[in-house]
């Protein structure tokens, strides 16, 4: 188990290093950083005294383990625009995208997850059939479209709830929450609607499609044989080996959420790292674009270990160093 | 019969698909008493496990039961309502399917298995319900049973949990266990081990017991009766060692002429022409008709009912009296029809 986890780990580290590797060579490609931040009018002197002071004059990969040491500290330099460290500006913005995407995916994942079983269950029956078809558009319909369609029901028709922005936020130490305010609720609701919706509808076919394969195993017909009450054989036996298979891609899934709120956040004008990371791509602010990148690349490892947890606490047979039979 | 556990009176089973009506079941009749050992055999296809599965109520749809009867001591089954056919399932009729592997579902531990199966059926409470579950693996020959009850399905081998699968359809004491080819996925010297077991439990507990299985070595070890089914209905049906030794229907004589014996001279097994027919097209008369070597005009014509004949039922025309020239009288046997159709050939 443990040996299990620290493998995990160490891929995990491998990965983010690639990563960062490809983060930092983005600033080796995208132009001459100095160039963007300085004036018309400054000095060859004033450019190189600049150049110096961000470290551009050591080798290529010196400067590669200074960036990975830094990195490791939280400190990825200073933002070319901006002129403040990136850390700040990221710090700033991570409170409003971690509640979007922790709420987001919370509601796709129960939402989803309950969907799934009730279709699966109910398989032939008219609500099951019309979630499924309901489902089919929200697979297929492009998020930012989900987002400006609710925008125009609930905010432009209806003005029931605000369109962008993240309402009024209550400070706990660095960290900023929308969930204590009414009008921080009420901005939340389109933004993780239209977030979660792909993802719902994601882990409900998937979910639905594997209960219905894990309902014809044999286990679930000697259940039957047993008189095992037909709920119980549905919630105790069928969901949780429904569960292997759908962790797996919903942990992947909702690491994106987080990872790439971007169209999400532009749409609302979420302030979170998405619209953050578009105003960077804009001005080719390369450390803040090389630190998005490298939160992602954590995201992304996170989940996976999360996921490969979850597959240890749910399947018996990854576990182990117990006693086998002979 | 006062001890008459499972009386199957004329089941017929039907699957209704696009391509027409098919009779999985048609007609099939026979009674299995306290404490006996009635094996099923037949082809793929011929019907033997749909019969199980009728008799469990566990057909899937499309199928479903057509006509007919099932009756577990007296009380009429067939026909309850699902949630109390749920309540029989696991109580009084067990079952044990072919795939010890499969069976069992491989995230819970199989004490929680045991448990959630004793706690169903009884009143014991849960520590009660451990209790009876480590006597169940103790009886069913699970070796230090207080350790493993906790241990997961993955962690036992194939016969062992095959042991698992028996205690669990033994939860409750059925009157009737259904062992739908318990033995096919298990190496050969477990099956014999698996079976001793399944024959000392009915032995000690009384408990009636349909063997559906393709092998004969084990309906001939295990069964007291033996019924051997084609094409959805029962060819013959009688004592074991008389029905392998002396088949007297046609298909029956076939499929003991395919088994191989150790001592035997002949070099060959013999085949029978031909594959059973589709179930959507079996054709009229009897079944067996196209593949029969003593067929006659009345066969294609008239479906034979099971008659009783020396202690067997048999479905065969040619031991109804009122086939005339054909009617193998007392004291012939299946090779004089044989010397009676060359001769009119």
């Amino acid at each position: 188990m443990i040996a299990y986890i620290l493998r995990s780990l160490a891929q995990g580290v491998l990965v983010l290093l690639v990563v960062a590797f490809i983060a930092f060579s983005m600033f080796r490609f995208v132009g001459d950083p100095v160039a963007n931040m300085v004036g018309q009018e400054a000095s060859l002197q004033d450019r190189q005294e600049l150049r110096e002071r961000l470290g551009l004059e050591r080798p290529f990969p010196m400067q590669f383990v200074i960036f990975i040491g830094n990195a490791v500290q939280g400190d990825f330099g200073i933002s070319y625009r901006q002129a403040r460290p990136v850390s700040d500006l990221m710090r700033e913005r991570l409170p409003a995208t971690l509640e979007l995407a922790m709420l987001s995916a919370l509601f796709a994942t129960v939402a989803g997850v309950g969907l799934g079983v009730y279709a699966a269950i109910r398989r032939d029956g008219f609500l099951a059939n019309t979630v499924m078809t309901v489902s089919l558009v929200g697979v297929s319909l492009p998020t930012f479209l989900i987002g400006i369609g609710l925008i125009y029901i609930f905010a432009v028709e209806l003005r029931w709830l605000p369109s962008f922005g993240r309402g009024q936020t209550v400070a706990i130490g660095w960290w900023t929450t929308g969930l204590l305010t009414e009008s921080g609720l009420k901005s939340l609701v389109l933004p993780v609607l239209t977030l979660g919706f792909f993802q719902l509808t994601l882990i409900m076919r998937l979910v639905r499609s594997e209960m219905l394969e894990v309902m014809r195993a044999d286990f679930i017909r000697f259940a039957r044989a047993r008189g095992i009450p037909e709920r119980t054989i549905e919630f105790r036996h069928a969901l949780r080996n429904t569960l292997i298979p759908v962790v797996t891609i919903a942990g992947l899934q909702l690491g994106s959420i987080i990872a790439f709120a971007i169209v999400t956040e532009t749409v609302f004008q979420w302030p979170g790292l998405g619209s953050l990371f578009v105003q960077a791509v804009q001005f080719a602010d390369v450390p803040v674009m090389a630190a998005y990148l490298v939160f992602v690349a954590t995201v992304f490892v996170i989940m996976n270990l999360l996921v490969d947890i979850t597959y240890v606490v749910l399947d018996p047979r990854l576990r182990g160093g117990r006693t086998l039979a002979k | 019969m006062t001890d008459t556990v499972l009386s199957v009176r004329d089941l017929r089973v039907e699957f209704h698909t696009r391509r027409g009506v098919l009779k999985a079941i048609d007609g099939v009749s026979f009674d299995i008493a306290k404490g006996e050992v009635l094996g099923v055999v037949g082809e793929s296809g011929a019907g033997k496990s749909v019969t199980g599965s009728a008799v469990i109520g566990l057909i899937d749809p499309p199928g479903r039961i057509a006509g007919g009867e099932i009756l577990l001591s007296g009380q009429r089954i067939d026909n309850l309502p699902p949630e109390q056919m749920r309540k029989v399932r696991g109580k009084r009729i067990g079952m044990i399917f072919q795939d010890p592997l499969t069976s069992l579902n491989p995230l819970y531990r199989i004490s929680e298995q045991l448990i959630e199966t004793i706690t169903t059926h009884t009143d014991l409470s849960p520590s009660q319900a451990r209790t009876r579950a480590i006597e169940l693996l103790a009886e069913v020959g699970i070796p230090a049973p207080d350790r493993r009850i906790d241990s997961y399905p993955h962690e036992f081998s194939g016969g062992m949990r095959q042991r698992v699968v028996i205690a669990l359809a033994l939860c409750a004491e059925p009157e009737l266990i259904i062992a739908d080819e318990p033995t096919t996925a298990l190496d050969v010297s477990v099956q014999a081990q698996i079976i001793t077991l399944l024959k000392r439990l009915g032995r000690e507990h009384g408990t009636a017991i349909m063997l559906v299985t393709h092998d004969m070595g084990v309906i001939a070890e295990t069964a007291d009766r033996v019924a051997v089914m084609y094409a959805g209905r029962v060819a013959e049906i009688g004592p074991v060692h008389d029905v392998v030794r002396n088949p007297l229907h046609p298909y029956a004589e076939g499929l003991m002429g395919a088994i191989p014996t150790l001592a035997g001279e002949e070099a060959r097994l013999v085949q029978i022409p031909g594959s059973m027919p589709r179930l959507t097209r079996i054709p009229p008369g009897c079944a067996f008709n196209p593949r029969c070597g003593y067929r006659f005009g009345r066969c294609t014509v008239d479906r034979p009912d099971p008659l009783p004949w020396r202690g067997h039922k048999v479905a065969c025309h040619l031991y109804d009296p009122a086939s005339g020239p054909h009617f193998l009288g007392e004291g012939r046997t299946l090779a004089a029809a044989e010397k009676h159709e060359e001769a009119t050939a």
